[in-house]
């Protein structure tokens, strides 16, 4: 059978966006690049055990400021999709689904991200 | 009294009898990375600035490598049930939708193999 020609729903080019639907798709997104950031896990972890050199060039990579930007996305994709996965969690269990909730829930995972973000990187930036 | 259509019947096509296995799975992997992923940040902070001994010295902690070689099988697993469905999601031609998900299992497989290897060689290595 032939695909309809017919325009899908939600029709995106005249669809407002809310802070629900914008937050759905972000936790799909920094999932994706969580993904693609344990490709760097498996590169440090594989370095570690590669010995001092291998380790040394990682270092040196991580340490540039394109090592510190890929850091930096990775721990907010982290903990979003962290505290954005429990607020999921709370939503498969069967609760938090009435309109002011979900916008409650949505509004403390924004700041939950913000706080835990910050404090990584406070706490990080003083050991270095 | 037979419910389905004969079309269906003909394709074979019906319930798979395993559709809440993936469900599942994604939630308990997710329920395991909350506070495997809150140490793993910790630890990451704790290790910002450490020199290579620094490193190896502790993955040579058992407590380490333990958490490490747990937090890499829910994160490989937790993200190929993820990206399954995002393939599914949008990828439209039923063989690229295929190839992609089996390339995707493949390499999460062997790439979570790799980084275990990495983490007991680290361990147990002198």
């Amino acid at each position: 059978m032939e695909p309809s020609q017919r325009p899908l729903s939600p029709h995106l080019q005249i669809y407002r966006p809310q802070l629900t639907s914008i937050m759905s798709i972000s936790h799909r997104a920094a999932g994706v690049a969580l993904a693609v950031g344990a490709l760097f896990l498996v590169c440090w972890i594989t370095a570690a055990a590669s010995g001092p050199a291998a380790f040394a060039a990682l270092r040196g990579f991580i340490g540039s400021w394109f090592g510190y930007l890929i850091l930096f996305g990775w721990s907010v994709a982290l903990f979003y999709h962290l505290c954005n996965g429990i607020r999921h969690l709370f939503w498969d269990a069967g609760y938090g689904f009435e309109l002011k909730t979900a916008y409650a829930s949505g509004y403390a995972v924004l700041v939950g991200t913000a706080v835990l973000t910050v404090l990584a990187w406070i706490l990080g930036l003083g050991r270095v | 009294m037979e419910l389905r259509s004969t079309l269906g019947r003909v394709r074979g096509l019906g319930s798979a009898k395993e559709g809440v296995t993936h469900w599942w799975a994604q939630r308990t992997t997710a329920l395991a990375l909350v506070p495997l992923s809150l140490w793993f940040a910790a630890s990451v902070i704790g290790l910002a600035g450490a020199d290579y001994t620094a490193v190896v010295a502790w993955f040579k902690s058992p407590f380490n490598a333990t958490l490490m070689i747990l937090l890499i099988g829910a994160t490989f697993y937790h993200a190929v049930l993820g990206l399954q469905v995002v393939l599914e999601d949008y990828v439209h031609h039923e063989g690229r939708k295929l190839a992609s998900i089996l390339i995707v299992k493949g390499l999460a497989g062997a790439l979570g193999l790799l980084a275990v290897v990495a983490i007991l060689k680290l361990a147990f290595g002198s």
